[in-house]
């Protein structure tokens, strides 16, 4: 019964910004884009340098490297996730354990990695880390790409164990008892009861921290790795027509939205649905 | 009730429980049988809850013992989880588990505690399910049924497990008149067959109907105990005569 204010409350908020939003914002950012090359292309006839080619055959020529670039913060991004959410899940379960040294430990690491800023993180990993590892007769190269998925999967998982945690305490303490009451172990409980439930309300914010994280791939560009940025930033640099900055860093730019936007409208949509549903 | 009693099932001696300096129950004891219905009444907030989460040990008790089928609940070497495979347990408030259907939640403990077959446990609870009458509410989730189905799929999903004896925790205190009483005849049916019950309830009238032994708490104690008839009608104890005069 108390579902209906709540559904009558949400439904004409999304339909004013469902319909609007999505092709609104690209559509607009694709115009400023376009506008830009027309600009640069102004800007360069009217130094008049006939030998340069055009803006747009230049953009056209770099595009695709920086689509490939882009391409390379998406992979990072998985990685990091898949990699931050591995560890912080367990994290997370320290974080209500009822051991108090495992829950300091947890709330040790995850305070630590929570409130270190990223980029910091990401110097510590790359130049601590040696580029193999030795383990017994084992060799293990460790290029700085993997390095960078660590670096930025530690803050992640920071994030994740603290996302856990909170989803887990907001299950209420009637689903323990009546858990423990059918003779349900800790973990079974946890696996069977709990984490079904909390996995709903770890969602959206799940989804938003990975919306962040793709953002913030961009700072391996910073420790030497060639992502979209460092890409976009050489191709600027090299054809020495800093006009194309603008239409270029766009296109980057455009191509981040195009990939986290959606992101945040499913985030948005999933919040709106479980918060009718309880 | 006209039935056979066995032996003692639940045995309470000198239980005490304290939160911190407040004493919740003190000194109580009392024998529950094969097969013998006895219910605790007596006003709010005289820890009648807090008694029945001890024998299950969901709540640890400070001194004195309870034993269920011969097991010492307060032992430190208590193996919690083969005690409450003994001793099922219905809430005030349900508490089903929302992400799984009726048929789910009745499976769930038999199948992940008790590594019971699946198919033996499905047939199972089907027939449970046709025993608290929801036979067509198996895939109806808790939030598509009603506070009185949820609290017989609660029933049900507590003696999957074939449980020595059943608690209830004002069972029926959250639900409405008409709902009530379909929950009602559920216990009153099980209590019927000889199922070894222990409840916490306000209805006296069912008290009455379904209680071979009925003891009345205050703030922490037990006042007085007896049969029904003499326990509700000629109460010995002021503090009896003057819970039943404002709840009848």
């Amino acid at each position: 019964m108390t579902d209906l204010p709540v559904l009558r409350q949400v439904r004409p908020l999304a339909a004013l910004r469902a319909p609007l939003a999505w092709p609104v914002l690209p559509l607009a950012t694709a115009l400023v884009l376009v506008a830009s090359l027309a600009w640069a292309q102004m800007g360069a006839q009217a130094e008049a340098r006939p030998e340069t080619t055009s803006a747009l055959a230049a953009m056209l020529r770099w595009a695709p490297l920086i689509f490939g670039g882009f391409l390379f913060n998406v992979l990072v991004s998985v990685l990091s996730m898949t990699l931050g959410t591995a560890l912080g899940f367990p994290l997370g379960l320290l974080l209500i354990a009822h051991a108090r040294p495992a829950r300091a430990l947890g709330q040790g690491l995850t305070q630590f990695f929570r409130n270190a800023p990223w980029l910091v993180l990401l110097f510590f990993v790359m130049f601590l880390l040696p580029f193999e590892l030795h383990i017994g007769g084992l060799t293990i190269p460790l290029p700085s790409w993997a390095k960078s998925v660590l670096g930025l999967a530690l803050p992640v998982a920071a994030n994740v164990a603290e996302l856990v945690r909170g989803a887990l305490q907001s299950i209420p303490e009637p689903q323990w008892s009546a858990a423990r009451g059918l003779a349900f172990g800790k973990l079974q409980t946890i696996r069977l009861v709990i984490l079904p439930q909390a996995i709903r309300r770890m969602l959206p914010p799940w989804m938003n921290l990975y919306a962040i994280l793709t953002m913030a791939t961009t700072l391996i560009s910073i420790v030497g790795i060639q992502d979209g940025l460092t890409i976009t930033r050489a191709a600027i640099a090299s054809d020495a027509r800093p006009e194309l900055m603008l239409p270029l860093y766009l296109f980057l730019l455009l191509l981040f939205f195009a990939y986290c936007y959606p992101i945040a409208r499913a985030t948005l949509v999933l919040e709106r649905r479980f918060q009718v549903r309880g | 009730m006209a039935h056979e009693l066995g032996p003692p099932v639940v045995v309470l001696r000198a239980v005490e429980k304290r939160f911190g300096t407040l004493t919740v129950l003190s000194d109580i004891s009392f024998t529950v049988r094969r097969g013998e219905t006895v219910c605790i009444i007596g006003p709010s907030g005289s820890g009648k809850s807090t008694l029945l989460r001890c024998i299950n040990a969901l709540v640890p008790v400070s001194a004195g013992s309870i034993t269920v089928a011969g097991r010492e609940v307060n032992d430190p070497r208590l193996d919690q989880r083969a005690l409450r495979r003994d001793v099922g347990i219905v809430f005030q408030q349900y508490n089903l588990f929302p992400h799984r259907t009726a048929l789910d939640n009745i499976m769930m403990a038999p199948v992940h505690v008790l590594r019971q077959d699946r198919a033996q446990v499905a047939a199972r609870a089907h027939e449970l399910l046709a025993k608290v009458r929801l036979t067509d509410k198996a895939d109806a989730y808790p939030s598509e049924l009603s506070g009185g189905q949820q609290q017989r799929v609660a029933i049900a999903r507590a003696l999957a497990m074939n449980p020595k004896v059943m608690l209830f925790d004002e069972v029926t205190a959250a639900l409405d008149p008409e709902t009530k009483k379909e929950v009602l005849v559920t216990v009153q049916e099980l209590a019927a067959e000889g199922m070894t019950c222990i409840l916490v309830t306000h209805e006296m009238g069912f008290a009455r109907r379904v209680a071979d032994h009925i003891y009345f708490t205050d703030g922490g104690v037990i006042v007085e105990d007896g049969p029904p008839a003499q326990l509700l009608e000629a109460p010995r104890e002021a503090r009896t005569r003057d819970f039943l005069d404002k709840v009848l």
